[in-house]
């Protein structure tokens, strides 16, 4: 049977890995291809690449080190932030990426995610969406989770799905930094109307959350996190050990 | 030298960045020559059927891959480059293959149930069915590859090796004397997926 993976996200700004990041062992906490290294040899079933960069320079770099991870890790890795064009994902994929995430990207030019998955393929979109609740309803948000689009959400995944995206990566902004647990209701949503891979994120604040996660939700595929794992509160083996004592399948 | 075929299809960055890793000399190549007399081949291929097919023949490398296997030299097929070995594929019409396993590709959805999601994609248990293979030498029975496919090889029985459960037992790995194919990725499937090319680049050349 296929496991549920654990995925650790890495916010890089400029090259280097923003957020603090506290790991015995490492000689450099803030380089993206130490740490990737680290997760790919402690479990982690795949990896996220958020580019925060602003400056054209900086995203030269970014795909710089992209290279060097892609030649350090031989997991799936996904590639996000500044993804607008067919030309971004080509120009990530080159440097050994295997699904490029777009956010921003899509709001703006709808058929981006069309003409990449016919480039591509669809399992090589991904559309992730910050989504958070206004008056009740799900709304998507722009510009990482500051402007509100007026998108209701389930339908504008269910249209990216539609249009190619093979996967989705959903961060519910109610839950994300609360260390709360996962938003299950926001996920129920939606994992209720696509047929493709659902990748949770937002909330994880402990080895009880991802429990909860998969048990609640048997149709989400992933969970998503990134500060838990980076500053040592969460390590994956334990996660793991915990999930497959709860029988949730897992790469062990 | 480990030639991998390069015939237009998909990036091939991963792979040669793991033979780097194994300490195996690897060249990414569309050169005939180069790979008739490299020691070993892989075939590797992402996206539709029909149009790896038609590029293999447009470049007349289809039939150096068949003359190399035909003379002893140890093939990998990987994802699609697995499928590009059976005889035929009924991806979006019919199409031929290269006909080094005997079988055809099918959709999963003829065989998995209907609440399962397609592509079948991530980590996922091999299953040996008691049967051993040279490029699994470093595996045990149960580890986990990543997978990313929408299409399988059936009625392929005699040549499967390996099969992972999604629904049914899919095939995930076959293999006929020198000519060997894994659905899943051995480039992204982490260390066991390095082990398994490490076997394979010491599969011994059958003469």
């Amino acid at each position: 049977m296929i496991t549920k993976r654990i995925i650790p996200c890495l916010d890089v700004k400029d090259g280097r890995v923003v957020k603090g990041v506290n790991f015995l062992g490492l000689s450099d906490v803030s380089s993206p291809v130490e740490l990737a290294k680290y997760y790919s040899d402690n479990g982690a079933d795949e990896l996220v690449f958020y580019d925060i960069t602003a400056s054209s320079e900086g995203r030269a770099l970014f795909t710089d080190i992209l290279c060097e991870v892609a030649k350090t890790i031989f997991i799936p890795l996904t590639v996000g932030g500044g993804i607008n064009s067919v030309s971004d994902f080509d120009r990530v994929l080159k440097c050994g990426a295997d699904k490029v995430s777009v956010n921003s990207g899509a709001i703006k030019n709808p058929s981006l995610i069309y003409e990449a998955a016919k480039l591509y393929g669809d399992q090589c979109v991904v559309i992730s969406a910050d989504v958070k609740r206004v008056d009740g309803v799900f709304r998507v948000f722009a510009k990482g989770g500051r402007e509100n689009t007026g998108l209701e959400a389930v339908e504008w995944i269910k249209r990216c799905v539609g249009n190619g995206a093979g996967e989705v990566v959903l961060n519910s902004i109610d839950t994300d930094g609360v260390k709360g647990g996962f938003d299950i209701e926001m996920l129920d949503a939606v994992c209720n109307s696509v047929n493709v891979p659902v990748i949770a994120s937002g909330g994880a604040g402990g080895i009880d959350h991802f429990t909860q996660l998969f048990k609640s939700l048997p149709k989400v595929d992933a969970g998503l996190a990134a500060s838990i794992f980076h500053f040592g509160e969460v390590k994956i083996p334990d996660l793991k050990a915990e999930l497959a004592k709860n029988n949730i399948p897992v790469r062990i | 030298m480990i030639a991998i075929i390069d015939y237009g299809v998909g990036n091939l960055f991963s792979l040669k960045s793991s033979f780097a890793a194994i300490g195996v000399q690897a060249v990414v190549t569309g050169n005939k020559a180069e790979i008739e007399n490299a020691d070993k081949i892989i075939l590797p291929g992402v996206g539709a059927f029909g149009d790896a097919a038609e590029k293999l023949r447009r470049t007349g490398l289809d039939k150096v891959v068949i003359n190399c296997a035909q003379k002893g030299t140890p093939i990998l097929g990987i994802c699609l480059g697995m499928q590009l070995l059976f005889e035929k594929s009924y991806e979006y019409g019919e199409h031929e293959g290269l006909g080094l396993i005997k079988g055809e590709i099918r959709p999963i959805t003829d065989v998995i149930p209907k609440e399962l999601k397609v592509p079948h994609i991530g980590w996922n248990a091999l299953d040996f069915c008691g049967k051993q293979s040279p490029i699994f030498k470093y595996l045990k029975n149960g580890d986990f590859v990543y997978f990313v496919h929408s299409f399988y090889g059936a009625n392929c029985e005699e040549s499967v090796i390996a099969t992972s459960e999604y629904g049914s037992p899919l095939t995930a790995a076959v293999a006929k004397g020198n000519v060997f194919g894994c659905q899943f990725h051995p480039e992204k499937s982490g260390n066991v997926g390095l082990s398994i090319l490490k076997a394979f680049c010491e599969v011994e050349v059958l003469s």
